[in-house]
């Protein structure tokens, strides 16, 4: 459909895509729409960095590219690390990076590939202060591999690993924090985005083309296919999370917090609404959730005093 | 071409390293500390602190990531290098993989140092031989001064035919004793070794592409086969090399197996790295008093010297092999390879397997001298006692 020119004005987001039709991600998902949104914001000058997990997949095998950008697909551990050679080499060879007019460096990496496998690699690179952009992208599961938990998997989330049963859940634990980790840091620019946001995410991405040195985006991206939620739903999905504050969107930057979304001002909306959606929430009993909730309202206060004192 | 005149300087075989990444022009250096390794990227990193290296050096938190870092900055076009030992090896195999399948020219130097437990810093093959099957290539050093030539030689090679090459040493019997090396003004290895091209370049953006996607099994075969064909043309490559190295710098290294005596020996003594100096100490020995004895030092282990081997066997009645490292439920890594190269040919002297200095244990003239008693033995009987010995053996 084409979008009226005067709608066209108001939106921030770029128009041009280089992101191609024809790639392979499932119905709904939402990793596919986060590396569109990246390619709009930073266009075909730009290297992406894939390690093992579902874009690489979705990029298309050989001899088929879906990104109108250079792709190097890497072993899962290392985005981290091969996107610090990426930007050494370029500087060693006289190429501008970042900046207005520079090549853009981008680590595109899942939950696994950031929280679990790949963790050390991300905190060397962002400890020695490269110049590059790393996107978490978040779907809370190892998806590419058949629905396994990550570190990043809720709490009462099935996984074919952590299954649900007649008796009860295994995933006892709750999502690690992996942009607090990365904020321990002291990275100039870490933010969490959401795909049912994109000029949220948009303006992220293109804050950190701007900061000097390592920048980290954890982008929330529902997978219809292992959250077993209806493919249509991934949009409403996300914003859910963000208006449950269960996945509250802010950024970090030199030193001070600022939350996007949802204000601080407002009541969260109740968690039950966004599990209800998702087949995989549904051996949680009314005590689980009550749990959940207390969670996610803990998290929040404190994410709101954070906001507060070294806003 | 400017004359050449070496400049002489006393250095360790780690420095001999260092010099030499620095003389290659090398772009970014990507380094985890471990010994004996350490003083190679000290020495760079001393480089660049006073200004006389141009180099981005990236102290990465891992040998994982010092390989996935060089392996980054090589897709990215620039000359990449970086060095381990052991363990640190160990660590990096899954993407020493990447690299040769990546098809980068990464240039690594593996200071030979044995794999725990017990903990050993000291010399042996084993972790280097490991990497066999992983698409690199492999050069062994005898002395310092050829840890500097092979890393300037292993450079031009890869970025030739577009595989990594390995450049390995002795722990401590080369990386921390000092010796004169010849090295080989900037300017005359700048002719030698020209900038590299890079065969895809990161940073070019006329059209987009990927590398590494998914190869389905219809694709798959095909990478391995060019791999595979790659590594066989580089011993003309090899060749050439080494003799335009030789033609400039006087240092011939046009075969891949360096030998001495072997037309008139009996048998002759095969080995790898530091080892062959005491070999042709003692083989030199071994002559006065009438042994009709050679050498035959493998300076490549990948791509294999066949066909220099079959040579030196139609010459000869045995080759004593001699292994400073074990293919546990098997036997010494050179040997099983020796062996395998022989078996559809004419000639099958008597082989045999000694294996010798594990763990750094000492190996001297002596050894060699014993060794040379048992092989003759071997000759005159015109059978083998056992196939392979464990020479140190406390019993």
């Amino acid at each position: 459909m084409e979008i009226p020119e005067n709608v066209r004005k108001r939106l921030s987001i770029p128009a041009e895509e280089h992101f191609f039709a024809g790639h392979t991600a499932c119905q709904g998902c939402g990793a596919s729409l986060g590396i569109r949104y990246v390619l709009k914001a930073y266009g075909r000058k730009t290297i992406f960095v894939i390690p093992a997990c579902c874009s690489t997949i979705i990029a298309g095998p050989w001899p088929y590219t879906a990104l109108d950008a250079n792709l190097f697909h890497t072993a899962f551990e290392t985005t981290g690390a091969v996107i610090s050679g990426i930007e050494a080499a370029l500087k060693a060879r006289g190429i501008k990076v970042k900046g207005d007019d520079g090549v853009m460096v981008v680590g595109w990496a899942g939950d696994g590939g950031t929280a679990d496998i790949g963790l050390q690699a991300l905190s060397g690179f962002l400890e020695r202060g490269h110049d590059a952009v790393y996107i978490m992208y978040d779907n809370e599961a190892y998806m590419n591999t058949g629905i396994q938990r990550s570190s990043s998997t809720p709490y009462g989330a099935w996984t074919t690993n952590t299954p649900g049963g007649k008796r009860h859940f295994l995933e006892k634990r709750h999502k690690k924090k992996v942009i607090d980790i990365v904020i321990a840091h002291e990275v100039p620019y870490a933010a969490t985005a959401s795909v049912a946001f994109p000029e949220d995410f948009i303006r992220k991405l293109k804050k950190a083309r701007k900061v000097e040195g390592p920048a980290f985006i954890q982008l929330f991206a529902p997978c219809p296919t292992g959250w077993r939620s209806p493919t249509d739903k991934s949009i409403e999905l996300a914003r859910l999370a963000v208006q449950t504050a269960y996945f509250p969107l802010f950024e970090y930057e030199n030193g001070k917090y600022k939350i996007n979304m949802p204000s601080p001002k407002k009541e969260p909306k109740p968690i039950e609404e966004y599990l209800k959606l998702q087949g995989r929430f549904k051996y949680m009993t009314k005590e689980d959730i009550e749990y959940l909730q207390s969670w996610v309202l803990r998290e929040w206060e404190k994410l709101k005093k954070l906001a507060e004192v070294f806003g | 071409m400017a004359e050449y005149k070496p400049i002489r300087k006393v250095v360790s075989g780690n420095y001999a390293a260092a010099y030499a990444a620095k003389h290659a022009r090398v772009q970014v250096v990507a380094a985890y500390p471990i010994t004996p390794q350490t003083s190679i990227i000290e020495k760079i990193a001393e480089f660049i602190a006073n200004g006389e290296a141009d180099i981005q050096y990236v102290p990465v938190e891992s040998e994982h990531s010092a390989m996935a870092a060089c392996i980054g900055a090589s897709a990215a076009g620039a000359r990449a290098f970086t060095a381990t030992s052991a363990q640190g090896l160990a660590l990096m195999h899954e993407m020493l993989h990447w690299a040769s399948g990546a098809r980068l020219p990464v240039v690594m130097v593996d200071v030979n140092r044995a794999m725990a437990p017990p903990w050993s810093v000291w010399d042996d093959q084993t972790d280097s031989l490991a990497q066999r099957d992983t698409g690199w290539m492999q050069f062994y050093a005898e002395n310092n001064q050829e840890v500097y030539d092979g890393v300037l030689m292993a450079f031009k090679i890869a970025e030739t035919v577009n595989l990594p090459a390995m450049v390995v040493e002795s722990a401590f019997i080369l990386s921390h004793t000092y010796d004169v090396v010849e090295m080989i003004p900037q300017e005359l290895v700048d002719e030698f070794l020209p900038p590299r091209k890079p065969l895809y370049d990161l940073a070019d953006f006329s059209q987009p592409f990927s590398v590494g996607a998914l190869g389905g099994p219809n694709d798959y075969y095909e990478f391995r086969y060019k791999i595979a064909k790659a590594m066989e043309d580089a011993v003309k490559v090899i060749k050439d090399v080494g003799k335009e190295f030789g033609e400039r710098f006087g240092r011939d290294y046009s075969e891949m197996i360096e030998k001495g005596y072997v037309d008139d020996a009996d048998f002759v003594f095969m080995g790898m790295g530091s080892l062959m100096g005491t070999v042709k100490e003692a083989v030199d020995l071994l002559r006065k008093e009438g042994y009709k004895v050679g050498y035959a030092k493998v300076r490549w282990f990948r791509p294999f010297p066949k066909e220099e081997l079959r040579e030196i066997a139609e010459s000869v009645k045995g080759i004593a092999v001699l292994d400073r490292n074990y293919s546990f439920g098997q036997e010494g890594i050179l040997f099983n390879e020796s062996k395998g190269v022989l078996y559809n040919t004419d000639a099958r002297p008597i082989i045999k397997n000694y294996i010798v200095g594990l763990g750094g244990r000492d190996f001297t003239v002596g050894d060699v001298r014993a060794i040379a008693e048992n092989m003759k033995k071997v000759i005159e009987a015109g059978k083998l006692d056992r196939e392979v010995e464990w020479y140190h053996l406390k019993r």
